[in-house]
């Protein structure tokens, strides 16, 4: 007969090892899978999905490239997500952002020394990712509409939003598409650092993380975010202002989805597609849920999220297998993660035998 | 009894947690057909835990269930049902959105097609047999607390229980709801059920049990007959010393005696604009404890929030009175102000809600983030400092001898009592002028009871203007100094807490001004 109980808190390392071996046998069952499923070697498949990851110095800055960004996008959800205001709309403010900074190189690019254009491509996409994110806040805090519903449909329109613009800057014209931005002048293009061209976004993302962190953990706007995500009815018998506080963090939620945005777009691309966002304010709902909206951990779920992601890209070019294939091996792994959450919360016992195990 | 074999038999009993915790140790005990057991504990006595290893949500470390004089073995709630033991909890298990009926036979495998008429009609005759009063067609979301209770009871006998078990029932229910369930608690019994009843009050336990077995720190103290015992000799069986049970109530002194709180002729609507509460006039002075007394929902929790600033207010006035001393009296309204506006002001007003967990308090937070909730804007700075609330928070755990592992575990890890302890605490803390406190001592055991009418008792002595809102008619009796009897929102008098009866305040209650119909 099995019981389960609820445990009391688990000592770190205890729990760090369960984490660990949920991995370990993640891997196992995903060569078995790969072994019956393909005929391949899993280990050789492995190998490819690191190389693939790893392989070579341009493929690590990508990766890291990659982290940086999605990052970014999970610690914009963060402080929503603690206030729980299920900002769903990290998408559309992606978006918005990119089409601010986007906008700002193609109408001032020739006109603005580039320091200056940076600049204001800087507080542009900021500031329509705030207004963004913002809008459904007030209604939120006005009218007690639904925000989940609501980030998600402005979604929709910010890619149709940022359709409209492409056509309007099309080039060449009838293409459907922008192209690189300031091909030939540079203008608005992140400095390389250091010869580097992600350094820089790198750089930011990791500033970005640590002064996250000090916010919602230290600072008195932090606090009032978690009174505030607890109990609305705790809030308000303290004095603190609730619909203020869910209209401010929102504006910070938003801002930093339009930072990254900037980022995608001053910092990577170079120009400015539907589809820039590519998913990430989705893969990011799962990144900050499952660092459990630490943003230390963040770090690391971002990097076992892209690193999955990229390696499915490898091993579909290299064996010929469709990409969906590698989707396979990121759920099976996010299986294990999240479902190891389970054993560290709970204890199972089976009764009826010598003593008891824990598993 | 002796010859009877017991409807369940629990031996030797011993669970604990996280192999620390000792929960239960070696308790055992009878419960037999046609008699209510009052179990009888201290919070955290382990009460609920050894009710919980009855009815399958927890598994025994050690020790036997018989039912019926056989050993079974009770390893989930559906295992409890098949044995016919049925639990009804402090947080009732029901679907909003259905009807009576339909949460009554959700879950139910019955064979054959699902006859809901027929359900209802089952129903029905439950309810003419015992006594209840449920509508099985009415939606849950339109109940009140206890016929919510007596759906879930309902639904226990409906699937067939033999054994109740009910986790401190009276809690959420007034005075005339508690009898009402008290009379179909004795129809069951005489129907031959076996009922247990999970209480720390100790007029419930000698109005409704016939036997009474008290725990201590989860051992089995002892049992009587509730007819052979007292109240006094419960109580120290379950403190385990010698308790009294008179409460303090220190004379006021007259001349130090001044006005604080004026209210006039307050009236205040709800959400929904039904008035909650109509031209209240009253005066609470300092130095004294002013007792509210009233049926549940008579506009209490809409004074005491207006006066704190959370509620908004139709027409009146609520005034603060600075100092009377003076050739002027100087005073401030406190009408349109929120709770920071009154602090800004000077006014040092401290509210104990009656909500802790969800009003006063941060479940999830630790002591010390709780600790702050008032006071964590104080300084410029933007970031917050942690050092002085954590230091109030062992302070009030030294002296409110709060039990808790330290002052970084969530509240919501802590006991109903200790939560009470670090709530008080921290509004004591702030040195208020006025103390408004609703149901401060609700689910708490004798023990935290006792001391939280010291605090406040403490606080009068200190010149505190106490505002005490009660539902135990006899507390209010021996503590508070004046009674303010609310009636439908209105004031329906106020009375002298040392010379008025227990008849009076009762009356008044219920009609305006009291007296005879």
């Amino acid at each position: 007969m099995i019981h389960i109980t609820k445990r009391k808190e688990m000592p770190l390392p205890q729990a760090l090892a369960i984490r660990l071996l949920a991995i370990a046998l993640s891997l196992v069952v995903c060569g078995v899978i790969t072994a019956v499923m393909t005929g391949l070697n899993p280990l050789d498949v492995y190998g490819t999905m690191i190389k693939g990851a790893f392989g070579t110095q341009r493929k690590i800055w990508i990766l890291l490239q990659e982290i940086a960004i999605l990052l970014c996008v999970a610690l914009a959800l963060t402080p929503a997500f603690r206030m729980k205001f299920w900002n769903l709309g990290g998408e559309g403010q992606i978006l918005v952002g990119s089409l601010a900074s986007a906008a700002c190189m193609i109408c001032l690019g020739d006109k603005v020394p580039n320091a200056l254009l940076i600049l204001l491509m800087a507080v542009a996409s900021v500031a329509a990712g705030a207004v963004w994110a913002g809008i459904p806040a007030i209604f939120k805090a006005r009218w007690n509409t639904n925000e989940t519903l609501f980030t998600l449909m402005m979604n929709y329109v910010a890619t149709q939003l940022v359709a409209y613009f492409v056509i309007v800057w099309e080039v060449p014209k009838g293409s459907g598409n922008i192209g690189i931005i300031n091909q030939s002048t540079e203008a608005g293009w992140f400095p390389q650092l250091f010869g580097y061209k992600y350094l820089l976004n790198i750089i930011l993302v990791a500033l970005l993380t640590v002064a996250m962190h000090v916010y919602l953990t230290y600072s008195k706007h932090g606090y009032e975010i978690s009174v505030v995500g607890e109990s609305a009815s705790t809030a308000r018998y303290v004095g603190i202002k609730v619909d203020r506080v869910i209209v401010r963090t929102l504006l910070l939620s938003g801002a930093v989805c339009g930072f990254a945005g900037l980022l995608l777009v001053g910092g990577t691309s170079h120009t400015l597609t539907t589809t820039i966002a590519g998913g990430r304010g989705f893969t990011a709902v799962m990144v900050a849920w499952l660092a459990k909206f630490n943003p230390a951990i963040m770090a690391a779920s971002s990097f076992l999220l892209v690193f999955m992601g990229n390696g499915a890209g490898e091993i579909s070019t290299a064996y010929g297998l469709n990409h969906s294939f590698g989707d396979i091996l990121t759920g099976i792994i996010l299986f294990f993660i999240i479902g190891c959450e389970f054993f560290i919360s709970y204890k199972v016992h089976f009764a009826k035998k010598e003593g008891e195990r824990v598993v | 009894m002796a010859h009877r074999v017991p409807a369940v038999s629990m031996r030797h009993i011993t669970k604990e947690f996280a192999g620390k915790v000792v929960a239960n140790r070696d308790v055992s005990l009878d419960i037999y057909r046609g008699e209510i057991l009052a179990l009888l504990g201290e919070n955290g006595s382990g009460k609920t835990t050894l009710m919980n290893m009855l009815s399958g949500i927890y598994y025994p470390d050690a020790g036997e269930i018989q039912i019926d004089g056989k050993p079974v073995n009770i390893g989930s709630p559906k295992d409890a049902f098949d044995h016919g033991i049925g639990m009804i909890h402090q947080h009732f298990k029901l679907v909003n959105v259905f009807t009576a009926a339909e949460n009554i036979v959700l879950g139910l495998k019955e064979k054959g097609r699902f006859d809901l008429a027929a359900a209802s009609e089952r129903i029905r005759q439950i309810c003419d047999a015992y006594g209840f009063d449920v509508d099985p067609n009415q939606k849950v979301y339109d109940m009140s607390v206890s016929q919510k209770q007596t759906v879930e009871i309902v639904k226990l006998l409906y699937r067939g229980a033999e054994i109740l078990i009910l986790d401190e029932p009276t809690a959420v229910l007034t005075p005339q709801e508690t009898d009402k369930l008290f009379a179909v608690l004795r129809n069951m019994r005489d129907d031959g059920k076996a009922i247990i009843i999970i209480t720390h009050k100790l007029h419930e336990v000698l109005d409704i049990s016939d036997r009474v077995v008290v725990l201590r720190k989860g051992e089995y103290v002892g049992e009587m007959a509730t007819a052979e015992t007292t109240a006094q000799e419960m109580t120290n069986m379950m403190v385990g010393r010698q308790v009294s049970l008179n409460i303090d109530r220190p004379p006021v002194e007259m001349d130090y005696r001044m006005e604080r709180i004026r209210v006039k002729n307050l009236t205040v609507r709800n959400h929904d604009g039904v008035v909650k509460l109509d031209d209240v006039s009253f005066t609470a002075y300092t130095g004294e404890i002013l007792g509210i007394a009233g049926i549940s929902g008579s506009g209490q929790k809409e004074l005491l929030e207006a006066i704190a600033g959370l509620q908004p207010v139709e027409s009146g006035s609520i005034e603060y009175v600075v100092d009377a001393t003076g050739p002027t009296e100087e005073v401030e309204q406190l009408i349109g102000m929120d709770p920071i506006k009154i602090a800004q002001m000077g006014v040092v007003l401290s509210f104990v809600p009656e909500d802790r967990l969800g009003m006063g308090l941060v479940a999830s937070m630790d002591l010390t983030d709780n600790m702050m909730l008032r006071s964590f804007r104080d300084g410029t700075s933007p970031f917050t400092d942690r050092k002085a609330p954590r230091h109030l928070a062992e302070l009030v755990v030294d002296e409110l001898e709060v039990n808790t592992p330290g002052v970084s575990t969530p509240v919501r890890r802590l006991s109903g009592g200790n939560v009470q302890k670090v709530l008080v605490g921290r509004e004591i803390a702030a040195a208020p002028t006025v103390l408004l406190s609703a149901y401060a001592v609700r689910g708490l055991d004798v023990n935290s009871s006792y001391l939280i009418y010291d605090l406040l008792n403490r606080q009068k002595g200190n010149g505190v203007a106490v505002v005490y809102v009660g539902e135990d008619l006899d507390v209010l009796l021996e503590l508070c100094d004046r009674i303010l009897v609310l009636c439908g929102g209105k004031v329906s008098g106020i009375v002298d807490g040392r010379t008025t009866t227990k008849n009076e305040v009762g009356m008044m209650m219920t009609k305006l001004g009291g007296g005879e119909a």
